[in-house]
């Protein structure tokens, strides 16, 4: 192929028909209150890592839902399962149980 | 699709577009590009229509590559379109019409600047008449030169030769149609059918036969700009745009693309070899690609002119393929002849 | 029965009821209807949040309950004599009514989503608006739904949108959308829906008991961010771009329904009817009201009074109350001038 001196970039939207929202379909089957999420935000807030490190669990959730779910695994790599998010958020869901899931169910094999 | 649904939004964006006696002020890059396609026009509307358009060989380009490219700033802008006034006063024309579309956009805008911000307009006369002692009249009327061909398309259908159809099938072929973005994108109001369904392609294609496609990415820049090409590694971002295009045009099966820009078709003509080297993908029936051409080749062909003299040996992707669908004779031989 | 006569402009709900609470303070009021029936937008309603009431039934308590008035269909308010506040009112037909008072229910329009090109209404097969949506409920047949898997509902339509000239928002498409988003997936139960919203606007009690029912139960997607643009695939789909403002990326979904949630607007006859009646109008279109909180049913005419949507978007509750609260104003004002 001719060097052309540049190349084709790939489409940076988000294409809801094809993301892959396995990991989603598994985590809201065993915790369907991951519907309630409304992106408010109050966990991230309350995060006592996210302070320092770029663990959100706000984001974690939207990119689950997205199809981008080895993103939402590395922005939960450094909880520390304090459950401060779970005593505010304001939906009262049980985001612990989110976490663990999500962490225990994604490919990746360096976490576990 | 409901058509009225489209027609309704048309008679909304109506665009007032003289006759005759035109002021016409050529692209800097379209005779590189598409050599004849100027030639083209004026051949059409002074010949073979009888229309007075004038042009001088004193002007100048509009200054639209250098604006959009950050060289020149504003002022220099202004005042190299007050110059081309000037020469439209001088030759003692109202309506002026440009062939680039990119030219056409600017003139529309240092209009409008002018009518929002008048004390511009006096800076602007007076540093015209300091640099080169010339006056101007602003034109009663800007059109594009698609606008006059689009005004002259039920003329140009009664002296027709070949008609938009697939002799093949009987059916009208298939075109995509791709309005240049500064032609209605900036100024909705100056362009015919405005920015979201805009008419002047497609009253083209519909009174000469053909059927228009409407595919998802029809808005959609070529990807041409002046930033993002001129610059060798910058071009990834101009073929991704052309690429999301025809991808998404492909599963419709054009048979033709009609264009309204020097870029675009230029863009839309040479990128699908590059596409096809790098995907290993050549869109188009026959994996031939989709043959581009500018609103006066297609006037040209509609009209009867000898494929050659309108310069579509020089594109990139084979029209051949479509002259055999439309029917025209053509002589391989004489292609590359001068 | 007292001897003064009301004359109210519009048969809708606001009118309706009214109506019914002057006739029960002993008034015979008189309603002109531009329309050949009452009822006004609440005729294309079918089911009202955020309990499921069926729009018919409020509207049929409301024909009955003001059915004693003097009704004028097809028709509208040509000229008004005011002479110190006894009103002579010229109908369209030619018939003259004398008033004592005039109270103005005239309602609003449903924004022309057509006139946001972007969104394809009336050119691309399957985009409907709320309005269309509610009459299919109704009439359960449109043939622009097909059984639809895939149901998107664009948020604030000619509404917050300076390019519209309407800054207000229209209050009630949020939940509106909501719940027809939950009554969509009740009728086709395969299909997913997505809310594309600038804001939720889940204002009222039990309103956030039907954000929260919609997520759960009904797993209806809520996006936030604008429509950027919609057109027509091969097969007929509709294919959406959209920001997600959320994750900061465009977004491309395709779609088999969009319904567009379009606003209230300002009813368009209020431009021939306020240099008619000497009311003022604001500038948004909508009506002025003299006093918003203490007298939100004066007008700056003595004697004409207003209600109801005309003063600009409210929910059903809230222009019965309104109503209520404009027969009360016009008997105590009748009243006064009895009295001196």
């Amino acid at each position: 192929m001719a060097d052309f001196g540049f190349s084709l970039h790939p489409s940076s939207s988000i294409d809801l028909d094809n993301a892959d929202k396995r990991l989603y379909k598994i985590v809201s089957e065993l915790e369907p209150d991951i519907k309630k999420c409304i992106a408010c935000g109050s966990c991230t807030a309350s995060c006592s890592a996210s302070n320092l490190t770029k663990v959100s669990f706000r984001q974690a959730i939207l990119k689950l839902d997205r199809g981008l779910s080895e993103e939402a695994v590395m922005l939960l790599k450094g909880c520390m399962l304090c459950g401060k998010c779970t005593m505010t958020c304001p939906r009262g869901i049980n985001t612990r149980n989110i976490i663990n899931l999500i962490l225990r169910y994604s490919d990746n094999k360096k976490i576990k | 699709m409901i058509v009225n649904g489209k027609q309704k939004i048309w008679s909304d964006y109506q665009k007032e577009i003289p006759d005759n006696h035109y002021f016409y002020v050529r692209s800097c890059i379209r005779q590189n590009f598409f050599p004849a396609s100027e030639k083209t026009f004026l051949d059409i509307v002074r010949n073979k229509l009888g229309l007075d358009f004038f042009e001088t060989e004193h002007h100048t380009t509009c200054g639209g590559i250098a604006y959009h490219s950050d060289s020149i700033p504003q002022e220099t802008l202004m005042t190299i379109v007050a110059r081309q006034f000037a020469l439209m006063t001088e030759s003692g024309y109202e309506n002026y019409v440009a062939s680039c579309i990119t030219s056409f956009g600017i003139y529309t805008e240092v209009l409008d600047t002018w009518h929002h911000f008048p004390e511009l307009e006096a800076k602007i006369r007076q540093m015209l008449w300091d640099s080169c002692k010339r006056e101007f009249k602003k034109p009663t009327h800007l059109a594009h030169a698609s606008d006059v061909i689009y005004k002259l398309r039920g003329a140009i259908n009664q002296n027709a030769k070949h008609r938009l159809i697939n002799r093949y099938t009987g059916k009208p072929l298939k075109v995509v149609e791709h309005i240049g973005c500064h032609y209605s994108k900036m100024f909705p109001s100056k362009g015919v059918g405005g920015a979201e369904y805009p008419y002047v392609l497609v009253g083209m294609v519909e009174s000469w036969g053909g059927e228009i496609v409407d595919y998802p990415e029809r808005r959609h820049c070529c990807g041409f700009g002046f930033r993002q090409y001129l610059v060798q590694a910058n071009r990834g971002y101009s073929i991704s745009n052309t690429h999301k295009k025809f991808e998404s045009m492909s599963p419709f099966e054009p048979d033709m693309i009609i264009t309204n820009c020097p870029g675009c078709p230029y863009f839309l003509d040479r990128w699908q070899y590059v596409i096809s080297e790098m995907e290993g993908k050549t869109y188009g029936q026959n994996g031939q690609g989709i043959p581009v051409l500018t609103y006066e080749e297609v006037a040209g062909l509609v009209l009867g002119y000898n494929p050659w003299d309108l310069g579509l040996q020089i594109h990139q992707t084979n029209v051949e393929p479509l002259l055999d669908k439309i029917g025209i004779e053509y002589k391989k031989e004489d292609k590359y002849k001068l | 029965m007292s001897g003064k006569s009301v004359l109210i402009i519009g048969g809708g709900a606001a009118g309706l009821e009214s109506a019914a609470q002057l006739i029960s303070l002993g008034y015979k009021p008189v309603i002109v209807e531009k329309e050949e029936s009452l009822g006004g937008n609440i005729k294309n309603w079918d089911r009202l949040f955020p309990d499921g009431i069926e729009a018919k039934a409020v509207l049929d308590g409301l024909l009955k309950r003001s059915s004693f008035s003097d009704i004028y269909l097809n028709s509208n308010v040509i000229e008004v004599k005011n002479s110190n506040s006894n009103f002579t009112v010229t109908l369209s037909n030619n018939n003259v009514v004398k008033a004592d008072s005039i109270l103005i229910t005239t309602g609003f329009d449903v924004f022309k989503a057509e006139r946001k090109e972007e969104y394809g209404y009336g050119i691309y097969d399957h985009v409907i608006t709320n309005v269309d949506l509610e009459k299919f409920f109704l009439s359960k047949h449109d043939e622009r739904i097909n059984s639809p898997k895939k149901i998107g509902f664009v948020h604030c339509v000619g509404s917050r949108d300076e390019k519209i000239c309407n800054r207000n928002c229209s209050k009630v498409c949020c939940v509106t959308a909501v719940k027809q988003a939950i009554e969509l997936k009740e009728m086709f139960p395969d299909s997913q829906a997505y809310c594309f919203y600038m804001d939720l606007r889940m204002f009222n009690r039990g309103f956030e008991d039907i954000y929260l029912e919609a997520q759960s139960q009904h797993g209806v997607r809520f996006i936030r961010g604008r429509v950027s643009e919609v057109s027509e695939d091969i097969d007929k789909k509709v294919v959406v771009k959209c920001e997600d403002t959320l994750s900061s990326k465009p977004m491309k979904i395709k779609l088999d329904l969009l319904v567009l949630m379009s606003g209230m607007l300002n009813n368009s006859s209020s431009t021939q009817l306020s240099p008619v009646l000497g009311v003022k109008l604001a500038e948004d279109g909508f009506y002025k009201c003299e006093e918003t909180i203490p007298g939100g049913n004066k007008t700056n005419v003595n004697g004409v009074f207003i209600a109801g949507t005309a003063t600009g978007p409210k929910t059903l509750p809230e222009t019965i109350n309104d109503a209520r609260s404009a027969a009360i104003e016009i008997h105590n004002y009748l009243n006064s001038t009895i009295n001196g």
